[in-house]
């Protein structure tokens, strides 16, 4: 079996005028396809075959920098477009909003570490909300690493994750990358991610 | 000391069609710009107060490297270009080339390739080493071939800011349109 690119479960011009039209399909229909096809191609006729995508990324060392790479772009990429949806942020609540308060101070002491982590990671990456247990800590990683890798400094399952690669915003805030981070806040579907904390 | 960008030796809208003027505003205007201010934040107070660009390159770490190396990548790119540069490597460079490639071709698509396949953000370089002898290298994020001791006479910015507003997830075809605006001949000063 191999890795299929998911469909969104929104229109590419659903989540303006935050994240542009022009930039969600170029982002889906190209660099997402293209890593989950790279992906394929690096894993086929191999024992890696078969295997599930948390399973490669779990042991991704003893894999090919392929698989790293566009293992990590297809996984990170499923993320993203799920824990964002149209129709306006809600905000955490429950479980989520608790663990939150009690591993970060607040949600806004959370979306203060959150944002700066996005902000600064130098190059192309990500940045993400981790759960290690029942806490949370804010991480980030380069390129397509994630947390779910063993090369990761920061271990845990990501719940929430932003890309900052230049070709997520580029087309529509180009150098301003923090004005991207704002616009994010407006997208995020809590919704999933507290599913995903909730595991 | 402070540091200045330095001014472009054409006009920005002088590489169309192939680097775009918006995309000379946002990457020189904006980007280089904004790794000499930070550079200029930076350095007081630290041992590189006084240091020149070159030193700080083959020796900083962290924010300070990344703004100067930066700096020093950017107006090393910017300078290669020319609207109406000479278009072919001759002579000396022309021979180095092919002792390594055969062809200036060859090398054309072993550079091109090396830029369209760096993963994330970096460069790609054509590099001397200490014997003259030409070699393609690929650097990450602000990496420089310098602090490997060898001399770089020609790079590719493969950062998507580089690119993105033009070509968008179309690298290999930035890299393709870079050979076009290319000026061989600083590339031979350089040599």
């Amino acid at each position: 079996m191999s890795f299929e690119l998911p469909k969104l479960s929104y229109a590419y011009d659903a989540l303006e005028p935050y994240i542009d039209a022009q930039t969600m399909e170029i982002h889906h229909s190209k660099h997402h396809a293209a890593y989950t096809s790279k992906l394929n191609g690096a894993i086929e006729g191999s024992e890696l075959e078969g295997k599930s995508i948390e399973e490669l990324l779990a042991n991704v060392s003893n894999h090919s920098t392929a698989v790293r790479n566009n293992g990590g772009g297809f996984y990170n990429h499923n993320l993203y477009w799920e824990i964002m949806a149209p129709g306006g942020a809600s905000q955490p609540e429950g479980d989520l909003l608790k663990a939150i308060n009690d591993s970060l101070g607040s949600v806004d002491k959370f979306k203060e570490a959150f944002a700066n982590a996005a902000a600064t990671r130098f190059g192309s990456g990500w940045a993400w909300l981790v759960k290690q247990g029942d806490s949370l800590v804010v991480s980030s990683t380069p390129n397509q690493d994630n947390p779910l890798m063993d090369v990761a400094d920061v271990k845990g399952t990501p719940i929430l994750g932003i890309d900052v690669w230049e070709h997520a915003y580029y087309l529509k805030y180009q150098n301003k990358r923090p004005d991207y981070i704002d616009a994010f806040w407006k997208v995020i579907n809590w919704g999933e991610v507290a599913k995903r904390f909730k595991g | 000391m402070s540091f200045e960008l330095p001014a472009l030796p054409y006009a920005k809208s002088a590489l169309e069609p192939y680097i775009s003027e918006k995309t000379l505003d946002f990457h020189y205007g904006k980007h280089h710009q904004t790794y000499v201010n930070k550079l200029n934040d930076l350095v007081p107070g630290t041992k590189f107060e006084n240091a020149d660009l070159e030193t700080i390159v083959k020796e900083a770490e962290g924010g300070i490297f990344n703004n100067g190396a930066q700096v020093w990548n950017h107006t090393f790119y910017f300078m290669q270009f020319s609207p109406d540069g000479c278009k072919e490597p001759k002579d000396k460079l022309k021979t180095a080339i092919e002792a390594e490639w055969k062809t200036v071709e060859d090398f054309k698509e072993a550079f091109s390739q090396a830029a369209a396949t760096l993963f994330g953000s970096g460069w790609a370089w054509l590099v001397k080493d200490d014997a003259g002898k030409l070699s393609i290298v690929q650097t990450s994020n602000a990496a420089n071939p310098m602090r490997d001791g060898l001399t770089p006479i020609l790079t590719c910015d493969v950062w998507e800011h580089a690119y993105y507003l033009d070509k968008q997830n179309a690298r290999p075809k930035y890299v393709e349109d870079f050979w076009k605006v290319l000026d061989w001949k600083v590339v031979s000063e350089r040599f």
